[in-house]
């Protein structure tokens, strides 16, 4: 399969059209998050091949999201066009949450505040495996709202899993409202310093800054880290954006 | 049995060195032995069970077996989306290690009552589950078992004592074990509650009434040809757990009772009631749901009176 140019513009068009194609929503925080899949699959994962043990892990932990990350995965030339086009149809193995049955999805997700813990898990593995891989996970704001989420993060702190990075798509939105008047959750890059992440800020639609800021974190030894990424909702799409409905 | 388990765990992580060992912080006099002997292989996540199992599918998913350890309430009811999503949709080879299934932990009251968790496992497809009666059986179990792909869930005991009267610690997964021979009665046990059967037989022997017993260990795979083949020669079967009367094995020789068309009549001893804040020491639940030898004794004439008629 080949490799293509992996653009944002070109991961957006994937999203409208295959969205459009299967009459499926969750548009707007697939479009939220498509920079940052840009940044990861072109500048930073090391995947040599998505089934080499020894690579980076990505885990969309906001699996509603799934179609930006099939987007990266044929564009990386990991997923035939064919295979794309049967997104949510019927037996594919692409619905709308990520599975891991196909190739280049690392964990099944798809219930929010999951993902972190089984980052965690695979970030200790690497450490205890002795190996330089690194794990990146990407939740959704909301996704603060779960316990589950704080006990992972807790952990990660706790054992200094510094091979371990989350992103926050922070787009302000969730799926009833805004996320300021569902649970509050400002300032977010303090919360996550509060429990001793080493914690960024990062436009969340500048590829180069997110770059460079992942490039830039040290993950050999310390604390676990987090870029809280600043997202508009529906990206790219001018009447979607920042819109609930 | 969990002293036991802990143990010959410890056995097989000399050998293999995939094996992990994660506790929501308890287990105190229990699982220092694996704790000295690897101590980088074991981890006290805290009081965060929903995340131990998210970690354990991390782990598994690089290579790792994790053993996972918690009370039979709090290994099972807490963490179960994590169980079904992160470990059974995975098919990651991950134990569960439950303590305290039935009224093991009376006198802490029915937050630490292992009510339902068989039920709730069984449910899923996807993980084998066993409920191992005695120490003895609880050690075969997990030699049996500890390298089988996907996840496993163990209700295991407290005590690393008494054993069961004719099981002699056989286990073979997928098959339930005849430990007394009889005609007139069969009952079929689940778990430690296996020892008041035993009694329960004893006496019912002094009253010319010979029982089979049957001990159920093996709930997925579920032994459903060695129940079926047993249960044709009874036209009366009791079925014993300290859990839930639903979900449990009475439901499962049901199940094989309904699908097969056998001419079996069942009655289900266990507990058929939520809890009502009382309470007490293991022997004084056994006795309160009827799981004492006696009152099996006083359900088992009953039914043999009620069958006749």
């Amino acid at each position: 399969m080949g490799k293509r140019n992996i653009s944002a513009r070109e991961m957006r068009r994937i999203i409208l059209d295959q969205s459009n194609r299967a009459h499926v929503g969750h548009i707007g925080c697939a479009l939220s998050i498509v920079d940052i899949i840009v940044a990861l699959y072109a500048n930073v994962l090391r995947i040599p091949d998505p089934e080499d043990t020894d690579r980076d892990r990505f885990i969309l932990s906001k699996g509603h999201a799934g179609l930006a990350l099939y987007g990266a995965l044929f564009l990386k030339g990991w997923l035939t066009e064919d295979n794309l086009n049967t997104f949510c149809g019927d037996r594919s193995l692409l619905g709308v949450h990520p599975e891991h049955a196909l190739v280049g999805v690392d964990f099944s997700t798809g219930s929010l505040g999951h993902g972190l813990s089984m980052g965690a898990g695979a970030a200790l593995a690497a450490r205890l495996q002795r190996s330089a891989r690194r794990v990146f996970v990407l939740v959704s704001d909301a996704e603060c709202d779960t316990g589950s989420l704080w006990e992972a993060v807790m952990f990660a702190a706790h054992h200094r899993l510094s091979n371990l990075i989350v992103i926050v798509d922070l787009n302000g939105q969730q799926a009833l409202g805004y996320t300021d008047e569902v649970l509050n959750l400002n300032p977010m890059l303090n919360r996550w310093r509060a429990f001793d992440w080493d914690a960024h800020e990062v436009d969340g639609h500048n590829v180069a800054k997110i770059t460079e800021t992942i490039t830039g974190l040290e993950t050999a030894f310390g604390p676990p880290h987090v870029l809280v990424a600043h997202t508009v909702f529906g990206k790219g799409v001018s009447y979607m954006e920042n819109q609930i409905k | 049995m969990r002293g036991t388990f802990v143990k010959t765990l410890v056995e097989l992580a000399e050998r293999d060195p995939r094996i992990l060992f994660l506790t929501g912080d308890l287990g105190y006099e229990v699982v220092e032995p694996f704790a000295e002997a690897f101590p980088d292989r074991f981890f006290n996540v805290g009081v965060a069970e929903q995340n131990m199992v998210g970690l354990a599918a991390g782990l598994a998913e690089a290579g790792f077996i994790p053993f996972l350890y918690s009370i039979v309430t709090f290994a099972s009811m807490r963490p179960y989306e994590f169980i079904r999503n992160d470990l059974i949709l995975h098919r990651f080879p991950v134990r569960i290690a439950a303590v305290g299934g039935g009224f093991e932990y009376g006198s802490s009251g029915a937050t630490h009552h292992g009510m339902e968790d068989v039920g709730i496992m069984r449910v899923q497809p996807g993980i084998t589950v066993v409920a191992p009666a005695d120490h003895e059986q609880a050690r075969a179990v997990l030699l049996a078992t500890w390298d089988l792909p996907g996840p496993i869930y163990y209700r295991l005991g407290k005590d690393d004592k008494s054993i069961v009267p004719g099981l002699d610690g056989r286990f073979e997964l997928g098959r339930a074990q005849l430990i007394r021979e009889g005609q007139d009665l069969l009952i079929i046990a689940m778990g430690s509650i296996a020892s008041e059967v035993v009694s329960a037989a004893a006496a019912l022997a002094a009253k010319s009434i010979s029982c089979a017993i049957a001990v159920v260990a093996s709930l997925n795979p579920a032994p459903v040809d060695d129940i079926a083949n047993i249960l044709v020669r009874f036209p009366l079967v009791l079925t014993v757990e300290a859990h839930y009367v639903v979900g449990g094995v009475g439901s499962l020789v049901s199940e094989v009772i309904a699908e097969r068309g056998l001419r079996c009549r069942v009655v289900r001893c266990g507990v058929k009631s939520s809890p009502d804040g009382v309470s007490g020491s293991q022997d004084y639940f056994h006795r309160a749901h009827g799981l004492s030898s006696e009152l099996l004794v006083e359900t088992a004439l009953r039914a043999l009176r009620g069958a006749k008629q």
